[in-house]
């Protein structure tokens, strides 16, 4: 009966000579092509750094209009507007400064990297079944597995740093765009493609003149849940070497500082409001003719 | 008749898991009701050929589920047939390239549709030009027949509004001067009127009779509107079940109706407003009295036929030819059918 009290697994030495196997080939590969890889992002390395240089070297004052210029061009709201200033006002009262500049920089460069990724794959997935069909499961895995089970082969591959720290948030953070492109497009109304098809549009017409403008208000529903992702990976990419606010809260944990844990993670939270209701009105506004607006 | 603009020949149209396979069931006669029992496939189109005049309004007719719209789609490819032929102004269609096509849809078709299909993210204005703008035409030149066409379907004003912010009416001018902006030479209506209530219903068909009257395009109109089709047709075409059942004028249906079921689509209709004396009027020994033009309708012949002496008139055509007499009781019993 021992047959049906243990579920009758591989033996132990199989398996550790499976994983053994894997482990080796993956340290083979990353050992083989780790430099390459690491030379194929450095462009985007060099980016993200001058990026954070650029925005911790601004004088505060500056960088307090822009927020508030950035706020009013996408909400064209006093509410928002005020409201996005007093936030980064207190953050400099409570010496977060230079910490919030670091995570504005890496969340707006995953942000743009998503989205120069993620909307052509879900055009892409728009236009092809059997693309979606392949790539919905891909990202189903993305969003659900651990992230800290990603990051074991991205830190073999490319070390501890920014790189990696950035590709972790990417990982995270892609799959809304890439999702709401692909259903925006394919919610567009088939009487206006047909309307458009008939006065000969081409596929090219049709697709920037018809199908992504029409899909606009999903895909920046997409842009709005990725923001809110990627700021969501911000501790998690601190644990790998990304400067930011999620440096003093894995510090906090440490050490159960109680008050810096707290005030760091409320600055995310400002953040992701500031970010969320801008992009947000800013989505609204898109989408004015359908109310009759202007 | 003068020259004909589009020719379908022949056109089946199966809708299905694989139409091609049970199309000999259908030539050899399987209907809609039995090819559906026994394939599961539908049957759109059956062995539908008619031949389109230029310069005329051909009206297609048919309850819903008749074909009818299918049947226009055809004209410009918006759905490939199963078996068949369709050629515009001699060539044929269903041969032609994708780069060929676009440029038939650009050029030679225009379309209008029953639930407007205008592209709500763009301005009246941006709407009527589409046509022009996926042909790449200039900016200005763009500006300027838009605008023509909009002071055209009395939409002046409206240049800067959203098609959301029009009534109904309103969007289906937008729709019609879409379609007239690109000067093709057939414009293709499905069902454009059908979805406005029955005044400005009116509205529309006189404002296209008026616009036709000038342009002479090559109109393929579908309408499930006996009246409609009576009003605006030269000739109309009847389909039931993806087949056609008659095709004639508008006097031609009323009167010699192909079967009961056309039969029962015009017993309402008010004849003495379709049918005109030519139609009636009995070839015979010439008449010395008074004459009254040919193309009267019936309704309007009915005074002066009951002041004339015998009641009755003779009846020429506007050339001057003498066609017969026409009395008042022959006038009567036209009008009870």
């Amino acid at each position: 009966m021992e047959f049906f009290e243990e579920f009758p697994s591989l033996g132990r030495k199989t398996l550790s000579g499976m994983k053994q196997a894997v482990d080796e080939t993956f340290k083979g590969f990353s050992r083989a092509y780790g430099e390459q890889l690491e030379n194929f992002f450095d462009p985007l390395l060099r980016f993200l750094i001058w990026f954070e240089k650029l925005l911790e070297a601004t004088p505060w004052p500056i960088i307090l209009l822009v927020v508030g210029g950035l706020a009013w061009l996408g909400s064209r709201s006093w509410k928002i507007t005020i409201g996005s200033v007093l936030a980064f006002v207190a953050i400099g009262i409570l010496d977060m400064w230079e910490d919030t500049m670091a995570t504005l920089a890496i969340i707006s460069v995953a942000t743009m990297l998503c989205i120069a990724i993620g909307i052509p794959l879900g055009i892409l997935m728009s236009r092809s079944d059997r693309a979606q069909g392949i790539i919905t499961p891909i990202l189903d895995v993305m969003q659900t597995i651990p992230s800290f089970v990603y990051l074991i082969p991205v830190v073999m591959l490319l070390g501890i740093g920014k790189v990696p720290g950035l590709l972790a948030v990417c990982i995270y953070a892609i799959p809304p765009i890439v999702r709401l492109t692909n259903l925006g497009i394919r919610l567009v109304d088939k009487d206006v493609l047909e309307a458009a098809d008939a006065f000969g549009t081409s596929p090219w017409q049709k697709l920037w003149g018809v199908q992504v403008p029409l899909a606009l208000p999903n895909i920046f529903a997409g842009i709005n849940q990725t923001i809110m992702m990627a700021l969501s990976m911000v501790v998690i990419a601190s644990m790998i070497g990304v400067k930011g606010l999620g440096v003093p809260v894995l510090r906090a944990i440490s050490n159960q500082y109680l008050a810096l844990g707290l005030m760091n993670g409320l600055a995310i939270v400002a953040l992701a409001i500031i970010f969320d209701r801008v992009s947000q009105t800013y989505g609204k506004r898109l989408q004015a003719y359908r109310n009759g607006g202007k | 008749m003068s020259e004909l603009k589009v020719q379908i020949k022949n056109l089946y149209k199966i809708f299905g898991k694989n139409p091609k396979k049970v199309l000999p069931q259908v030539k050899t006669g399987l209907g809609k009701p039995e090819l559906l029992d026994q394939t599961g496939h539908v049957l759109g189109i059956n062995n539908v050929s008619l031949d389109i005049p230029a310069k005329q309004i051909q009206v297609v007719m048919g309850l819903s589920g008749s074909g009818k719209s299918t049947l226009i789609r055809h004209i410009n490819r918006l759905i490939e047939p199963t078996d068949g032929q369709i050629l515009i102004d001699g060539e044929d269609v269903l041969t032609m390239s994708d780069r060929q096509l676009r440029d038939v849809r650009r050029k030679k078709t225009s379309m209008v549709f029953q639930k407007f299909g205008l592209l709500p993210h763009r301005k009246v204005m941006e709407n009527v030009g589409y046509g022009l703008e996926v042909q790449g035409v200039k900016d200005d030149e763009i500006a300027q027949k838009a605008q023509h066409w909009i002071d055209r379907v009395g939409l002046t004003g409206y240049e800067n509004h959203y098609p959301g912010q029009l009534s109904g009416g309103m969007q289906q001018r937008v729709g019609l001067a879409r379609a007239l902006a690109t000067d093709a030479e057939i414009l293709l209506m499905d069902e454009a009127f059908s979805a406005l209530d029955p005044l400005i219903r009116y509205d529309m068909q006189s404002i296209l009779l008026e616009l036709q009257d000038e342009l002479h395009k090559t109109i393929i109109f579908i309408t499930h509107d006996l009246d409609e089709a009576l009003r605006l047709g030269d000739k109309i075409a009847i389909l039931r079940d993806g087949a056609m059942i008659q095709e004639g004028t508008a006097p031609q249906i009323v009167l010699t109706p192909a079967d009961d079921y056309i039969a029962d689509f015009t017993k309402d209709i008010n004849r003495g407003k379709v049918i005109r004396l030519r139609a009636i009027a009995e070839a015979g020994t010439p008449y010395d009295g008074a004459n009254i033009p040919a193309g009267t309708l019936l309704n309007d012949a009915l005074q002066p036929l009951a002041q004339a002496p015998n009641q009755t008139l003779g009846v020429t055509e506007p050339d001057g030819r003498y066609l017969g007499t026409v009395s008042l009781t022959k006038v009567i019993g036209a009008l009870a059918g």
